[in-house]
């Protein structure tokens, strides 16, 4: 199918594995990214919190350039791109007369948002509810067999549930269960699934932010977990970039990988751990990744060494 | 009917004995409460469990607990919802007190220690402006329109219960005290607007310490979105009052702006100095230094490189410079609140509509609003029978759009309720 393709900010600045990693896995998804290369930054809640209606402007703007697009929907590879859109878009479907005003600013660019024209969903969404978990299973080409997968959501993607549409229906905040079980991973639950890994505050607060990261980090060690997966690239800032700091902060090691989960996915369809970027982590998948043999599990993996 | 397993987690901290949990079986639809299993279960099978609640209809506040992890108000949980959410197995329920306050017993926290001191913190009364009218103030419609949300809230401190900042940080103020700041804050007859938001955004644990995780939102079961209120309180004091606090909380929303409107996309090299001031800022020398081993590792790993950092690879198009100018130049911000206007699917799906026409979007302060307007304040006693003493004032007023500033849409916020009160929040 093809998508307009939200890659974000973060996943082209300080995680460019994350938008490598999802070019390298799409084709083997049958997904054709079409790239809105012309948007802007969603504002990650901080535009908003400035200027509500410039963030609901420039956003607007996105959505209208991906209704230009052929894709079939609007992707995105970011848990806070995805909660920041689905805001201003929920005010720019509330009232006519407000996307009117907006649109009035839209159109010296001859653009337009319309509503119910572009359905934006992150990946892992799209994953479970376009592709489908039985599908997904049988592109699988090395089974995650063994490897214990702990799920970190970040905050923008399951919160608040009914923007987000989020129901009995749509259960989108178990969809990351879903997806380490359809690859043949085991799932870990721990303490932090749906916790903040403390990204938002760490210029305003580093001490609360780095013990926020360490905290999740370390319950999910206390649960036997390999690594964590996550679908939102500040999350993997805070999670993996931050991880020394946050372990000096609680006052433990920490040893936890993170995978973005477009390398998850990879993996598991056969990609090499090298094609994912995964040699780019400030924690080494050695608990993932035998890279001796590019194996996956963590049966013998720690011991296998780099 | 279905039966639920109601797992309770008990604790006395007389007894000496340590916390833990003791299963109950209810009979109960699955669309009664989960306030009403607790109170059959404690009438029917044990008289020791300890609950606070009172008037059972969503309305005083008192029944704060969690419910399979999310907490919320025990008379409004539905036992059907409550189970949907379990973890351990069908139709069970685990009920337990609230987070980020000490128990008192069982399902009884101590709201004084942590809520009320917090609330208190943020001098939750209106300083009134000199000089005292003879009568009454008389204050722009819109203006009271603006704080309706924050109104709606009646301190049952679920909010507190779920924030994760506080989880890490107990000194911050948090989501409840700083939506009741706002309440006073966005009133147009308080004097101390700006002490108020200047004392919040120096604090280190006040309005710059929450970290947009949507768990107060999600949490509130009266829609006062306390995190969006946190969202006001900085719009206000950054960009009606300049309030340059210490936390680098103004200065890194002014950076992450101006990042954006020159780069289109986020250059992250330059947000993090900027942030703090500048390169060459003396507060920016210390935390860059100390950030130092970060961009080592970033750059180690290839995550950046010098000339990627360096080097502006997006530029902002003309258009989203356009885009920043034409809004940010605007005399008024323009909000469009969901609260107050609503969505227009649902406003043509009811027929009691009193405006008929379209919501106009809210401009802070200023303009255009229009509508049935509640305003309620609730004064709520903490001890176990709750005192609510209740003041609606409805306004079923419709103003046209008119320039600002507008002086002819005045209200009488002390005017004497003259009709039914509405329900004032958005279930």
């Amino acid at each position: 199918m093809k998508v307009a393709y939200w890659p974000g900010c973060v996943s082209r600045g300080f995680t460019p594995e994350l938008h490598g990693s999802m070019q390298a896995v799409a084709p083997l998804l049958d997904l054709e990214l079409i790239e809105i290369d012309r948007g802007s930054c969603c504002g990650a809640g901080v535009i908003a919190e400035h200027n509500q209606e410039l963030a609901d402007t420039l956003n607007a703007r996105t959505f209208a350039l991906a209704a230009e697009t052929p894709g079939e929907l609007m992707m995105n590879i970011c848990s806070t791109c995805q909660g920041a859109q689905s805001e201003c878009q929920e005010r720019l479907d509330a009232s006519a007369e407000y996307r009117a005003e907006i649109n009035t600013t839209l159109e010296a660019e001859g653009l337009a948002y319309e509503k119910g024209l572009v359905t934006n969903k992150n990946f892992l969404w799209l994953l479970v509810e376009e592709i489908g978990l039985e599908n997904l299973t049988k592109k699988v080409k090395r089974p995650l067999t063994g490897l214990k997968v702990g799920p970190f959501y970040g905050c923008y993607i399951v919160r608040p549930t009914d923007r987000l549409g989020i129901n009995d229906e749509n259960p989108r905040d178990t969809y990351m269960e879903k997806v380490i079980e359809a690859l043949g991973g085991e799932v870990i639950d721990y303490a932090g699934v749906h916790k903040c890994c403390g990204f938002p505050i760490i210029t305003m607060n580093k001490k609360a932010s780095l013990q926020m990261a360490g905290t999740h980090l370390a319950d999910a060690t206390d649960a036997d977990a390999d690594c964590l997966v996550v679908p939102c690239p500040l999350c993997h800032l805070n999670l993996d970039l931050q991880q020394p700091m946050a372990a000096g902060e609680i006052g433990r090691d920490l040893s936890m990988p993170v995978l973005h989960l477009p390398q998850l996915v990879g993996l598991a369809l056969g990609l090499e751990p090298k094609e994912l970027g995964l040699q780019r982590h400030v924690i080494k998948p050695t608990s993932v990744i035998d890279w001796t043999t590019a194996v996956v599990g963590s049966a013998d993996g720690a011991s296998s060494g780099w | 009917m279905p039966d639920y397993t109601l797992r309770l987690r008990r604790y006395d901290p007389e007894s000496g004995e340590a916390p833990h949990y003791e299963d109950f079986q209810v009979e109960l639809d699955g669309h009664r409460s989960v306030l009403e299993a607790i109170l059959q279960v404690r009438g029917d099978q044990d008289g020791s469990i300890g609950v606070r609640c009172s008037c059972r209809a969503a309305i005083c506040g008192s029944c704060g607990v969690r419910t399979n992890g999310k907490a919320g108000l025990a008379c409004h949980t539905h036992l059907e919802d409550a189970a949907k959410r379990s973890k351990d197995g069908e139709n069970v329920i685990v009920v337990e007190p609230m987070g980020n306050m000490p128990v008192i017993k069982d399902l009884i926290v101590d709201m004084e220690e942590v809520h009320w001191k917090k609330i208190r913190r943020v001098t939750p009364w209106l300083v009134a402006k000199e000089p005292v009218p003879e009568r009454e103030y008389i204050v722009p419609h819109e203006a009271m329109v603006d704080v309706t949300q924050t109104m709606a809230c009646i301190q049952c401190g679920a909010c507190v219960s779920d924030c994760l900042t506080m989880e890490m940080d107990p000194l911050f103020v948090g989501p409840a005290a700083l939506a009741k700041a706002y309440r006073f804050v966005g009133d147009p007859r308080d004097a101390e607007q700006e002490q108020r938001l200047s004392d919040l955004a120096e604090d280190p644990h006040g309005m710059y310490d929450c970290t947009h995780c949507f768990q107060c939102i999600e949490a509130c079961p009266k829609g006062v979105a306390p995190m969006s209120q946190i969202m006001r309180l900085r719009r206000r004091a950054g960009s009606d009052f300049h309030i340059d606090d210490r936390n680098n909380g103004h200065r890194h929303e002014m950076a992450f702006v101006k990042n954006i409107r020159k780069n289109g996309l986020l250059h992250e090299a330059d947000l993090l100095p900027d942030s703090y001031g500048g390169k060459f800022h003396p507060r920016a020398v210390p935390e860059l230094l100390s950030s130092l081993p970060v961009v080592l590792r970033a750059l180690k790993t290839g995550k950046v490189t010098i000339k990627k950092a360096l080097l502006h690879e997006h530029k902002a198009s003309p258009e989203i410079k356009r885009i920043f100018d034409t809004v940010e130049n605007r005399e008024v911000r323009i909000e469009y609140n969901l609260y107050i206007s609503g969505n227009e699917d649902d406003l043509a799906d009811d027929p009691s509509d009193v405006g008929g026409e379209a919501p106009a979007a809210t401009a802070t302060a200023t303009a255009t609003v229009t509508e049935a307007v509640v305003v309620e304040e609730q004064i709520i006693e903490t001890e176990t029978e709750a005192v609510v003493i209740e003041e609606t004032v409805i306004e079923e007023t419709v103003v046209e759009e008119i320039p600002a500033p507008v002086a002819e849409a005045e209200t009488d916020v002390d005017a004497p309720a003259d009709s039914e009160p509405t329900e004032g929040d958005n279930q």
